[in-house]
């Protein structure tokens, strides 16, 4: 699935759920299931700043898409980071940069987040996207043959 | 389950003080407000705020200064309002009530003015060690400029104070103790009586952090003999940005002024400033006239109705709230101490207290979470933070089985 196709599916999803306790109830699931971090990779570098629990990301480049593992000490937390893996995992660096993220104004997640919260997940979309940077320049630097 | 409370008729009519309240009758998402934050600030009553407008609308401007009616009229308001509080902590003046920003900067007053006429390099500073970071880090500074140390009166897993620690600790160069009276992440009513008592056996003044107990208990600075004693006005029914110092006069008269500027004043001249009398010399520039003006008519509402009825009606709060959060499966008290008051700390298995603080919001009630402005009491129970239930007069009975069902449902879907 494209990152688009992801999108309008979770908007879907959460059209079909009426009340804001129905949504944390398929947040919070979606936390329980999240695939867990490797515990090596919980390091104070993979810790994501802004955040008032504990978030740590993990990026691995795998036949040329990114993957992103994630946890997080609170579960609702986790959901939420589960929607940004779900999303933006298994995709190129290009396709990920260039992603238009619509889907968090579209299901309501700023507006209805406390502000700590949709300020964590802020920063953990920029780092998302950051590590997608960051790959895309090396790539980029390594087809032009220079060094980084 | 609900349980019919086992509680004796108040003598306070907390339906009629609830409909004083107008934010009480707010909803949130469409469902009737639920304030179980009170710690962290109270909700103003009608004639608080009625009492900010009138003084905009009819009697606005300058105290101290002016000959004209209204200068007059404002200046007679704002030291009425010291009279009503210095009653209301039986001082011995009113001179004795300086008027602050709020208890943050109450501390910070004496922490500056008591370490540059007082302290020397060597001297020590106690604190304890549940205290809220208001009343850590302006001795922090102090010490650092001073050269002294600050040193900390440990407690124990129920969150009470060592007081053989304490006593322990008592030698002749401790030259100040500042302790909370009551915690405001644990509840922990602080034995304080004794503490003053064995502080002032060598000498050692006291200033107490009264943010959590003024707005509780009856509080007697004479009865209690304290030095130092500051509050909010926002946490006592009154408006935010204003609070009180008391302090003894011969200390305040001791010591230096901490802010320099108008009012504060007898005459200036380039080569010497003469500091003008109490409490007018630790009040520099424009004061909050119509935050005091204002928190004088709260303490007045809170008299009204009779701060020991409001004491005991609270207690029953307390009781029945402890009862039916040990419902709860899995939930377990952080602060058990014998004496609590105003605020129940709590976490529920390995839920984090920020999931179910957010689960609980989306149900109309307001707690709240995280580590209360007291990490070293989070470190030292080796948690993030806690979830905390506050109370005021205006709580009910009905707010709490809300809160204990709202729990039971937020903890049924984070498990
Ligand atoms: C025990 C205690 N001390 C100090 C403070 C600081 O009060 P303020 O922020 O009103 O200055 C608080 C408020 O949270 C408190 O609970």
């Amino acid at each position: 699935m494209t990152i688009k196709e992801t999108q309008d599916e979770l908007i879907s999803d959460f059209s079909f759920m009426e009340n804001w306790m129905d949504k944390y109830e398929y947040i919070i699931q979606l936390g329980k299931d999240l695939p867990l971090i490797d515990e090596k990779y919980k390091t104070p570098d993979n810790l994501i700043k802004g955040c008032q629990s504990q978030v740590w990301l993990h990026t691995e480049m795998t036949g040329g898409k990114l993957v992103f593992t994630a946890d997080s000490d609170a579960v609702i937390t986790k959901g939420l980071i589960s929607l940004m893996v779900n999303v933006l995992s298994n995709h190129t660096p290009k396709e990920i940069t260039e992603a238009d993220l619509y889907f968090i104004e579209a299901i309501g997640l700023t507006s209805h987040l406390s502000p700590t919260r949709s300020n964590g997940l802020l920063s953990m979309l920029k780092q998302m996207k950051m590590y997608a940077f960051a790959y895309q320049a090396t790539s980029q630097s390594q087809k032009n043959g220079t060094e980084l | 389950m609900q349980h019919v409370p086992d509680i004796t008729v108040p003598a306070l009519d907390v339906e009629k003080i609830r409909r004083d309240f107008p934010l009480l009758q707010e909803k949130v998402y469409g469902i009737p407000l639920v304030y179980l934050d009170n710690a962290a600030t109270t909700q103003k009553p009608q004639v608080v705020l009625d009492a900010l407008e009138q003084y905009y609308t009819t009697i606005n401007s300058n105290v101290h200064r002016g000959v004209h009616h209204l200068s007059q009229l404002a200046t007679d308001a704002y030291e009425g309002s010291r009279k009503t509080i210095a009653g209301f902590i039986n001082a011995r003046k009113p001179e004795e009530v300086i008027f602050t920003k709020g208890t943050t900067d109450g501390i910070n007053l004496v922490a500056n003015s008591y370490g540059r006429g007082v302290i020397k390099p060597g001297d020590i500073v106690l604190v304890s060690a549940m205290e809220h970071h208001s009343n850590i880090v302006p001795w922090q500074i102090m010490c650092e400029d001073r050269g002294a140390e600050l040193q900390v009166i440990p407690m124990n897993e129920q969150g009470e104070l060592l007081m053989d620690q304490f006593s322990a600790l008592l030698n002749d160069r401790v030259k100040i103790i500042a302790v909370t009276w009551v915690s405001n992440a644990l509840g922990t009513v602080n034995p304080v009586h004794e503490i003053i008592a064995q502080a002032h056996a060598r000498n050692i003044p006291v200033l107490l952090d009264a943010a959590q107990a003024i707005q509780h208990m009856p509080v007697d600075v004479q009865e209690l003999d304290v030095d130092f004693l500051v509050f909010s006005g926002h946490k006592l029914y009154g408006p935010t940005g204003i609070g009180v110092l008391y302090g003894k006069e011969e200390w305040l008269d001791k010591l230096p002024p901490y802010q320099g500027g108008g009012d504060m004043i007898k005459t200036v001249t380039f080569a010497k400033t003469i500091y003008n009398v109490l409490p007018y010399k630790f009040e520099a520039g424009t004061p909050d006239i119509s935050g005091a003006i204002a928190l004088g008519t709260a303490v007045e509402y809170l008299q009204k109705a009779g701060i020991e009825n409001v004491q005991q009606w609270e207690e029953q709060l307390m009781e029945y709230a402890t009862q039916r959060l040990q419902e709860v499966q899995g939930l377990r008290f952080i602060g058990q101490a014998k004496k609590k008051t105003g605020a129940i700390s709590f976490l529920i298995d390995d839920i984090h207290p920020y999931d179910l603080g957010e689960l609980l919001d989306k149900q109309g009630i307001a707690i709240r979470t995280g580590h209360h402005c007291a990490e070293p009491v989070m470190t030292e129970f080796c948690i993030p933070g806690t979830v905390r239930a506050s109370f005021a007069m205006y709580t009910t009975m009905e707010d709490i089985d809300k809160l204990v069902a709202g729990i039971q449902k937020a903890a049924s879907m984070l498990r």
